[in-house]
């Protein structure tokens, strides 16, 4: 479990950069190599490098050397984690709202139809 | 030490309830009505001593209250921006789980005629700010919610 905090800690820092998240959307369309995923980023490729080395931390992508190109892809799993995180103040929402209908269905006055009041 | 990290979500939920706005509108303007249909079951008394409750429905006013959920004690505080009854409500509110905050956030809901004419359509939106990947022992527990739903805000970056 203390494993499980740690990887949600790194998944968020990988999260928190919009270089990072660009990465990531550009992986979201298929896997690309290091450069690849540099070109539209105005950085070196050492700090593109850097990046990489972050979101494999993270899990969120996973890379593979064949020959001299370091090819990256996405690993969706590691996101589902951040998501659920997030999610749970989208169900309690959802949830709340659920028993707002059934309050109002129990509190209707018989004697005042809604379409009437 | 804490990694510091925010991440930003917005979502947006719509109901339809059988119900004229006033009534649903009345829903969230008092404590009375509001605890009636406010708790989901699955909340506690929280464990550890989370500040005094208040319900001031105003403009300026604050609605704050302690919960316990899946061993995390929660403490919940509100400031009301803008009340229009039977029409929208625009609060901010902030989060502390184990008093460690977690997040800020703008929640805006409006009450509109549905578009047959009967009952309210009611949008819930709500934008937060969710602070250094809830740190602590309260990020295994938040994760246990067990929903599988995909979340636009996250979603798009795998779109």
């Amino acid at each position: 479990m203390l494993n499980d905090v740690a990887d949600l800690d790194r998944v968020f820092h990988a999260l928190a950069d919009p270089g990072r998240r660009l990465m990531l959307e550009r992986l979201g369309r298929g896997p690309a190599s290091v450069s690849e995923l540099g070109k539209p980023l105005s950085m070196s490729l050492a700090a593109v490098v850097q990046h990489v080395q972050i979101l494999e931390a993270s899990g969120l992508v996973r890379t593979e050397k064949v020959g001299r190109t370091r090819t990256c892809s996405l690993n969706p799993v590691a996101l589902r984690s951040a998501e659920r995180w997030i999610s749970e103040r989208r169900t309690f929402v959802e949830r709340r709202l659920d028993r707002l209908g059934e309050y109002l269905a129990e509190t209707a006055d018989p004697a005042v139809p809604d379409d009437q009041a | 030490m804490t990694e510091r990290s925010v991440l930003h979500d917005t979502f947006v939920i719509e109901r339809a309830y059988p119900a004229p706005a006033s009534r649903v509108f009345a829903a969230f303007a008092s404590k009375e009505a509001k605890d009636a249909w406010g708790d989901t079951g699955d909340l506690s008394e929280p464990g550890a001593d989370t500040g005094a409750a208040e319900f001031d429905f105003r403009v300026g006013g604050h609605e704050r209250f302690g919960f316990g959920y899946q061993g995390v004690s929660y403490r919940y505080d509100a400031r009301y921006y803008d009340i229009l009854p039977g029409q929208r409500i625009v609060y901010s509110y902030e989060m502390h789980a184990d008093g460690v905050r977690i997040s800020g956030s703008v929640a805006t809901i409006e009450f509109a005629p549905a578009a047959d004419g009967a009952g309210t359509t009611l949008t819930w939106t709500e934008q937060g700010a969710f602070l250094d990947g809830f740190d602590g022992p309260e990020a295994s527990s938040l994760r246990q919610g067990g929903t599988e739903e995909m979340l636009e805000g996250l979603a798009k970056y795998l779109a």
